[in-house]
């Protein structure tokens, strides 16, 4: 018995997957949800080994919402009209369903996945489908993180300095730090490029929050920030920092 | 020259001296004239240029051949005697080449011209296709026929009744043509149709309240003037928040002046601090500044959650 559970906003929507479900026994459905962050909870607490997913949902979007997920189950994207959406994830998705889809391309949608779930080729492709696609320049306007059981969404301008620790980010804000399971290397192609420069291997400091860089050591810099924190420049950084700066 | 019984010497320097500065006058003719184009009646430029560049070449070549063969002196008679054929032939030689310059640079300035206008007339038609396809609305349109789908089988009735609904919205949108004066009636038909629709996929989420003036409906508006306001308050007020959304469109008349306004609420969790101010409405601005060369015509109001925006269409008597 599989576990299935569908996030889509618009409850006509979720109807259809549910009346498409029906001659599919072996999947049980777990529960609906009309938004991210209900998806988020019902995605814990039951464990579901695939999900029906919209993009274009309020306050976070689908992509947003499974960064948010440890290992994320197995996806199969339903949405309107995303054209881009689609080609960055055809390689990774389960598979994508264009509304309105009928009942014969749902069920090749659900063929390919059990396929997939015998041959065992599921794994990391969530993961791999996470650090392709984006909605473009919208997504880089903020960022989703969890804040214990809370979701919180951080306009990027809110971002002191993002430092890199472990498997994880830590994103700086005036009320502390977030930690976000992506790579320094994912912000630094995310974020704008004229206002988050990488300073340091671990660091990407906001510019517009430097009101000095001091010399530092031997070769090194060090920023200070408006709000006190001082962040390390290294050498290249500091390059990139003069560029982006124009000193 | 040699012919004359001058030795090689000589005739090589002079040929050297007099053909190589005479080049280098037309080189310099031609880049005058790449930078300097004269048009239409000016040619009289040409001819002066060339006759200034000719003395200058004829006083140079004398100076220099009468520098390096000082001590020749049958040579300087010679030298004195041909001084006016050589100005001829220098100055026929320096015309041609301005006149060749002038040709060709008119010719390259008239390609550039022709590029200039194809490339101008690709980027009208490509704003005209993007601006096509987005008034076909995609996104709307395909979950539209989504939500229809599911109701065929639940149901019918509603199914129905939304196909027409679309059906109708989908043929105002064909029709609008944006240079158009529509009657206020109209457009606050198909805002109701574009609004009802949504209302049908967001379920319950959605509710919308229109007051009307009775005296306002015939008065004239720009057409799709008012839908880009109707679709911000869609985008911020129920895309982008998560319960329950009244969407309040009100009209009427003060002093011959149509005020419309639209309310819709907001999270600001979600919308951008920069478009607090700018919400889209950047385009309806600058419409209503053609239209009547004024600028407070739109105004926008923030109150606790609620977004207002509020606009002023001059009826013209």
């Amino acid at each position: 018995m599989k576990k299935v559970i569908i996030i889509d906003d618009e409850p006509l929507a979720r109807s259809m997957v549910v009346e498409y479900l029906q001659d599919h026994p072996e999947l049980q459905l777990m529960q609906e949800c009309n938004d991210g962050f209900e998806g988020v909870k019902a995605i814990l607490q039951h464990q579901p080994d695939l999900i029906f997913l919209d993009i274009q949902m309020p306050k976070i979007n689908g992509f947003e919402m499974l960064e948010l997920v440890e290992q994320p189950p197995a996806v199969i994207f339903t949405t309107a009209f995303d054209e881009y959406a689609i080609k960055a994830f055809e390689a990774h998705a389960v598979d994508y369903l264009l509304k309105p889809f009928s009942k014969e391309r749902f069920d090749k949608a659900i063929q390919k996945w059990l396929e997939q779930q015998s041959k065992g080729t599921v794994s990391n492709t969530t993961e791999q489908l996470l650090e392709t696609a984006s909605l473009g320049p919208s997504q880089a306007q903020r960022v989703v993180v969890k804040n214990g059981s809370k979701i919180k969404i951080i306009p990027s301008n809110d971002i002191h300095f993002l430092e890199a620790a472990d498997d994880y980010v830590k994103v700086h804000t005036q009320e502390g730090y977030f930690l976000k399971n992506k790579t320094m290397a994912h912000f630094e192609k995310s974020l704008d490029t004229q206002q988050f420069v990488r300073s340091h291997r671990s660091f990407i400091v906001n510019v517009q929050l430097i009101t000095r860089i001091d010399p530092y050591e031997k070769d090194g810099h060090i920023a200070i920030l408006k709000s006190g924190a001082k962040v390390p420049v290294s050498k290249t950084g500091y390059a990139r920092l003069r560029t982006v700066l124009g000193l | 020259m040699n012919n004359l019984g001058y030795p090689a010497t000589i005739t090589i320097t002079d040929s050297f001296v007099s053909n190589g500065l005479l080049a280098a006058g037309c080189v310099l003719v031609s880049n005058n004239l790449q930078y300097y184009l004269p048009q239409q009646e000016r040619y009289w430029y040409i001819l002066v240029l060339s006759l200034i560049i000719s003395t200058a070449w004829l006083f140079t070549i004398k100076f220099l051949l009468t520098l390096l063969l000082k001590q020749n002196a049958d040579y300087h008679a010679f030298l004195s005697k041909s001084l006016s054929v050589r100005f001829g032939i220098s100055f026929l030689l320096i015309g041609c080449m301005a006149m060749i310059s002038v040709l060709w640079y008119t010719f390259e300035e008239q390609k550039a011209n022709a590029k200039r206008k194809s490339d101008a007339e690709q980027l009208t038609k490509d704003a005209e296709l993007y601006k096509l396809r987005q008034q076909l609305q995609p996104h709307f349109l395909f979950n539209s026929l989504n939500s229809i789908n599911a109701l065929i089988g639940s149901r019918p009735m509603e199914a129905r009744k939304m196909v027409q609904q679309l059906s109708d919205f989908l043929r105002g949108t064909l029709k609008r043509e944006e240079h158009q004066w529509i009657a206020l009636q109209e457009e606050m038909d198909y805002l109701q149709l574009y609004l009802d629709i949504e209302k049908v996929r967001f379920g319950n989420r959605l509710s919308t309240v229109f007051e009307t003036e009775a005296a306002s409906l015939p008065m004239k508006i720009p057409a799709m003037l008012l839908q880009p306001l109707v679709e911000n308050a869609i985008k911020f007020g129920l895309y982008d928040t998560i319960g329950e959304t009244l969407i309040h469109i009100s009209t009427e008349v003060q002093a011959n002046v149509l005020i419309v306004e639209v309310q819709n609420p907001f999270d600001p969790e979600t919308s951008q601090p920069n478009q607090g101010t700018g919400f889209g409405l950047s385009s309806i601005r600058r419409r209503l500044y053609l239209l009547f060369a004024r600028n407070d015509l739109l105004e926008t109001q923030v109150k606790d959650n609620i977004f207002t925006t509020t606009v002023k269409i001059p009826q013209v008597s």
